[in-house]
């Protein structure tokens, strides 16, 4: 209880006295989480719907394949692009490794299948909706697309907040790619681990604690955006 | 946002994009763990206008890479692992720095009573002889490496051990905190002890034997096999480390009024 008690205080005090490392660290966490979530998205949510309006010979398998890749282990994920972005790697030119870039290529890829994955969930159920009005109306596939986009776009959010907090909160893969380099790659969650292997308890906590407030006040921020959960909207 | 966090955020971008030469540098996490590396870091900067990123891994990883050329240099403490880099090709060369030492860690009741034995190979029997709850690194860093000698060194083969001995395969700070939690005994060294935040119910119990001398060696990374990696640089810092600069700062560098490592590089 003591440590949770001194956690809670660090935070405080950290955020009170508006900490330039604690700053520093919190600003590329969510620029790191939030870029990879912005193009997770642009991938995800349109292959979700897709999915969820195409019928094509590996359906079942592609959609099975999306679902299990929910659970990817981010210690893999990161292994594997390290081994990729590694300088004896294929794509060891571009000097990428131990980069927030190389950061966000991971996140991207374990949040992607997850994204996907809701969309689809959300979207199937939709389209048994509109199967029937979008077939009559003639619309083409990239105006069904669209549609179901459009009027699924609060369940979305759902799905894109799924991946954020899958994201933000993500340190197994990050860690090997980015390498936890201090003023470069050092993120709320590597610096966790960080104060954790010196014993510093309370400092870890304190960070933790503020990881988990910068999680809400983006949903919320999200949220108050998109004017959803407001009377008369849903 | 209020215009200082605004503010603390245009320094960070903006800090990010001064030119300085940047150079990445392996090291383990006893090394980062001591603390010396803020001590170094601005001088080295200072000095050779050198942004020097460190990797904070274990010895095993820290080799691994330098053959991937992922790193300029590696700072590490495991002769057989930095001899076996240079032979591969992948190192150019070893050049000893500095050395401190092991401890051996335990409750403070100390059940094995190994504060009395006068060998680290004899403390280390007694602890076998009690059964007492033992934490191994087991990550193939260099503190893994220094112990398993150890115990060579004792006559005693880690594999047949029972429960009693545990490896956790973490870092020094990750085993520490075991170690803590079970109160159990285990092998570190000196400043991450030192610097260590939770010890809870255990003590430092046995030191000073020359077998737990601990050498840290600076290898760059060979830019024939790696023709990415800064060679020019880490020949500049590599040639810094020897200097009397360094010498001062790391024999300077004291916690809780212990002097942590002995310089012994030499000129060539």
């Amino acid at each position: 209880m003591n440590n949770i008690t001194e956690g809670l205080l660090s935070a405080l005090r950290l955020i009170i006295t508006l900490d330039p490392e604690l700053i520093e660290i919190s600003v590329r966490s969510l620029q790191v989480t939030l870029t990879a979530l912005a193009v997770a998205s642009l991938i995800a949510i349109p292959l979700g719907t897709l999915l969820a309006i195409q019928r094509f010979r590996f359906r079942r398998t592609v959609i099975a394949l999306l679902n299990a890749l929910m659970g990817l282990p981010p210690v893999v994920v990161g292994l594997i692009v390290y081994v990729l972005l590694s300088r004896a790697g294929p794509l060891g030119v571009l000097g990428l490794l131990f980069t927030p870039t190389a950061m966000i290529i991971a996140q991207v890829v374990i949040i992607t299948p997850l994204i996907a994955s809701v969309t689809h969930q959300a979207m199937r159920d939709l389209w048994a909706d509109y199967h029937d009005l979008l077939i009559s109306l003639n619309a083409s596939k990239r105006q069904r697309i669209a549609t179901l986009i459009w009027d699924g776009r609060r369940t979305l959010l759902t799905a894109i907040l799924a991946g954020f907090g899958r994201a933000i909160g993500e340190v197994g893969a990050i860690m090997i790619v980015g390498g936890n380099i201090d003023h470069v790659t050092r993120v709320l969650t590597t610096a966790i681990a960080l104060e954790t292997g010196k014993g510093d308890f309370a400092l870890a906590l304190g960070l933790g604690f503020v990881l988990i407030g910068l999680a809400v006040a983006v949903n919320l921020a999200i949220h108050a955006l998109s004017g959803t959960e407001r009377e008369g909207r849903w | 946002m209020t215009p200082r966090i605004l503010a603390a955020a245009v320094t960070a971008v903006l800090a990010s994009q001064v030119h300085a030469e940047e150079m990445k540098m392996a090291v383990t996490t006893s090394f980062e763990n001591s603390g010396l590396a803020d001590v170094l870091l601005p001088v080295v900067k200072q000095d050779l206008d050198i942004d020097l990123q460190l990797l904070v891994v274990g010895t095993g990883q820290a080799i691994e890479l330098g053959n991937n050329g992922d790193v300029d240099a590696v700072l590490v403490h495991s002769r057989k692992a930095e001899e076996d880099f240079v032979a591969s090709g992948n190192g150019t060369h070893r050049r000893e720095i500095m050395y401190n030492d092991f401890v051996l860690i335990g409750p403070t009741e100390d059940p094995a009573s190994i504060a009395q034995t006068k060998t680290a190979a004899g403390a280390l029997q007694a602890i076998a002889a009690d059964e007492a709850d033992f934490v191994s690194r087991g990550d193939d860093s260099g503190t893994h490496k220094a112990e398993l000698s150890l115990w060579t060194a004792a006559s005693l083969d880690p594999t047949t051990f029972g429960e009693w001995y545990k490896a956790v395969g973490a870092g020094m700070g990750a085993a520490l905190n075991t170690a803590s939690g079970l109160n159990a005994y285990i092998l570190a060294d000196r400043a991450s002890w030192l610097n260590f935040g939770n010890k809870g119910d255990l003590a430092m119990l046995f030191s000073g034997d020359p077998a737990l001398f601990n050498q840290y060696a600076y290898i760059p990374v060979n830019p024939e096999l790696h023709p990415n990696v800064k060679n020019e640089l880490a020949m500049k810092l590599e040639n810094w480390l020897v200097s009397d600069t360094a010498k001062a700062l790391i024999e300077g560098y004291e916690i809780d009024g212990q002097p942590l490592f002995v310089f012994n590089a030499t000129a060539e």
